[in-house]
């Protein structure tokens, strides 16, 4: 059996940050890099599925620059056996990679691994879209189950049972057949740390580059009718009084506060 | 041509998000100068219609196929109705549910698909704006298509109110049993135990901002100093330092306490969803950024590590 996931390295903005000029993002000096919390779970289910059975090949794919090597590296040293990131100067070019696109490479990928399971995150950290899984799916004609947070893989009779956590407390035990494409949530799972030895071996395996024509692709790919046009830092809706002083004198016009609400006595 | 707006149910009830994706749908159909159709798909569609039967909806389609929402027949019928309605937008909560049918939908009707809009702009072109890195940005996102789908974010447009006239109709539409390839067997409730959250007049909550798991105790100190509830937000559950009935959020439990202490807490639009309606907010965190602070009525910009003892110690 081989388990497809993908991963994406996504940035989170420092606590005082500017939008760099002339582009519309944050100026990468105030972005951090990391692999996508959504992802390390995805991560950590496919590798413990590999190590349940024998003959998984758990495989990474990613759309992203070079950048992004160092992270999908972190997967291979948790248990990833191989990688594959797409990028050339198409994408690099491509300031918004819309869902659909998204799901275009890699549906490529998929026709080239032939994988029996797909597993993403539910979101990426940073644009959050909440999409790719599913879309993938549609187009990959295989089943799938979004916000997963519990699987039991059933490979006998083609079978995943998956708990969907809907609002409230509340989760939905689905049944959906195999071929499938997952979307995990966090708490699935315990992620473990890489071990030294593991990212030691991570060193030696492979992170396969691909570009758009390798996968048949082109440019056309990435076109979208949707753009990003502005990025901005949303006015302040606050209103809130901010204590100001050392953490003392902090503390102490919160505990006066809590005083004047009689909050000790409730 | 119409907008097509999608209703959302669960177990017998019409889920709020419903009566939003009405407002936010007429919004766009009076932008577009074009209709409002909502459907509500499976279960006692005829009642769900009557209920959802709110001012500003054009007409109803009341597709009775299963009960419970399914993926698989949800993206059938939208395919379907779409056919019919050739609408200029489908419309779609970005509920858990949204997560599990609105791409494939998209997917399917080679749409556009933007998701979790906070805002639309309906000026020569088409704007939807969303949030990025963690609420801190928005964005504008041009549609330069005359069509598209769209989710939108849950509690930002007001609940559709007010008896409506809409025609509502029972339409057949045939599923394709083949290509239905998810069974939901069942329902499970989680989070109980001894402890009730939503039953606490002062929470102090604490989230990611407490680093270890050995760190959780200097906030048990302060809740116990205070005589408040411990609660925290769905990082420190999902590492297992707290149980699951002690996570605010969306996935969690909805909260209404007299004061909500936020320490170390971010304030993303899941956790917010479960103690907005919490009477005073306090947010202790180093982030001036942090979304918390949009909402909290007090804050302190400083380190937890610092500010927390001192508090402890003034009630001990
Ligand atoms: C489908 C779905 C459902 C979800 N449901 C929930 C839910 O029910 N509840 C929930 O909470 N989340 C939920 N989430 C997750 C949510 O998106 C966020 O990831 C989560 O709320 C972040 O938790 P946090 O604020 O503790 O962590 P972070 O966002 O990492 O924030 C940590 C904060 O601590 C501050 N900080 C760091 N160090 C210090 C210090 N020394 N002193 C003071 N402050 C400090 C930082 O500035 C930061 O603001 C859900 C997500 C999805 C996709
Ligand atoms: N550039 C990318 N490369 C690989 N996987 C991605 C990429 N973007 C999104 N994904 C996957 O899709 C999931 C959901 O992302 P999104 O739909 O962007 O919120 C992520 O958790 C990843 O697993």
């Amino acid at each position: 059996m081989k388990v497809l996931v993908t991963v994406k390295e996504v940035a989170e903005a420092a606590d005082d940050f500017e939008l760099a000029e002339g582009a519309l993002d944050i100026d990468e000096r105030y972005l951090e890099y990391d692999l996508n919390e959504w992802d390390e779970y995805a991560v950590e289910e496919g590798v413990e599925i590999a190590e349940e059975s024998e003959d998984v090949e758990v495989v990474s794919v990613t759309i992203g620059p070079e950048r992004s090597e160092e992270t999908i590296r972190m997967a291979l040293a948790k248990g990833v056996d191989r990688a594959i990131r797409v990028w050339d100067d198409t994408l690099e070019g491509t300031a918004f990679l819309d869902v659909e696109a998204r799901a275009s490479i890699l549906e490529a990928v998929v026709a080239e691994e032939e994988p029996d399971l797909v597993l993403t995150g539910v979101q990426a950290a940073d644009d959050g879209f909440g999409a790719t899984g599913v879309a993938l799916a549609d187009a990959i004609d295989f089943e799938w189950a979004a916000v997963v947070n519990d699987l039991d893989l059933d490979t006998g009779d083609g079978t995943a049972h998956v708990h969907r956590e809907l609002e409230g407390g509340v989760e939905e035990l689905t049944d959906v057949s195999l071929p499938v494409v997952l979307s995990i949530q966090t708490g699935i799972n315990e992620p473990r740390y890489a071990s030294l030895r593991g990212i030691r071996q991570a060193q030696s395996k492979e992170i396969a580059p691909y570009g758009l024509d390798d996968l048949g692709l082109d440019a056309e790919t990435t076109e979208s009718t949707l753009s990003l046009t502005s990025m901005y830092e949303p006015e302040t809706e606050s209103d809130a009084t901010v204590f100001e002083g050392s953490p003392e004198e902090e503390a102490d016009q919160l505990a006066e506060l809590f005083g004047e609400m009689g909050v000790v006595e409730g | 041509m119409t907008v097509l707006a999608l209703a959302e149910h669960r177990r017998g009830n019409i889920r709020p998000v419903s009566y939003e994706t009405v407002t936010a749908g007429r919004g766009l159909a009076d932008a577009l100068d074009t209709e409002l159709h909502l459907a509500v798909i499976g279960g006692e569609v005829s009642e769900f219609a009557e209920d959802l039967n709110r001012d500003g909806v054009d007409t109803i389609h009341a597709v009775a196929a299963g009960e419970e929402f399914n993926h698989d027949i949800y993206t059938q019928v939208i395919e379907s109705l779409a056919t019919d309605l050739d609408p200029r937008v489908v419309l779609m909560p970005n509920s858990v549910n949204g997560l599990d049918y609105a791409p494939a939908v998209a997917s399917r009707l080679s749409l556009p698909l933007i998701t979790d809009v906070v805002g639309f702009d309906a000026g020569d072109t088409m704007t939807a704006i969303r949030e990025m890195y963690g609420s801190k940005v928005e964005t504008t996102i041009e549609i330069d298509a005359d069509r598209f789908c769209v989710t939108i974010r849950p509690n930002e447009w007001p609940a559709a109110e007010g008896a409506g006239d809409a025609e509502i109709e029972e339409p057949d539409v045939e599923v394709d049993e083949s290509r239905v390839g998810s069974t939901v067997t069942g329902f499970e409730e989680v989070g109980g135990g001894d402890v009730d959250i939503s039953d606490a007049d002062v929470l102090v909550s604490v989230g990611r901002g407490i680093e270890e798991e050995e760190n959780i105790e200097l906030i048990e100190e302060l809740a116990d100093a205070l005589g408040a509830t411990l609660s925290s937000s769905r990082p420190i559950v999902d590492a297992g330092w707290l149980p699951k009935n002690r996570q605010v959020g969306q996935s969690g439990k909805v909260v209404t306490p007299d004061i909500y202490l936020a320490i170390g807490i971010s304030g993303a639009v899941q956790h917010v969803a479960g103690m907005k309606g919490a009477d005073t907010i306090v947010a202790i965190n180093t982030d001036p950024n942090a979304p918390i602070f949009d909402l909290a009525d007090y804050g302190i910009v400083d380190d937890l590590f610092e500010v927390v003892p001192e508090l402890t110690a003034q009630f001990s």
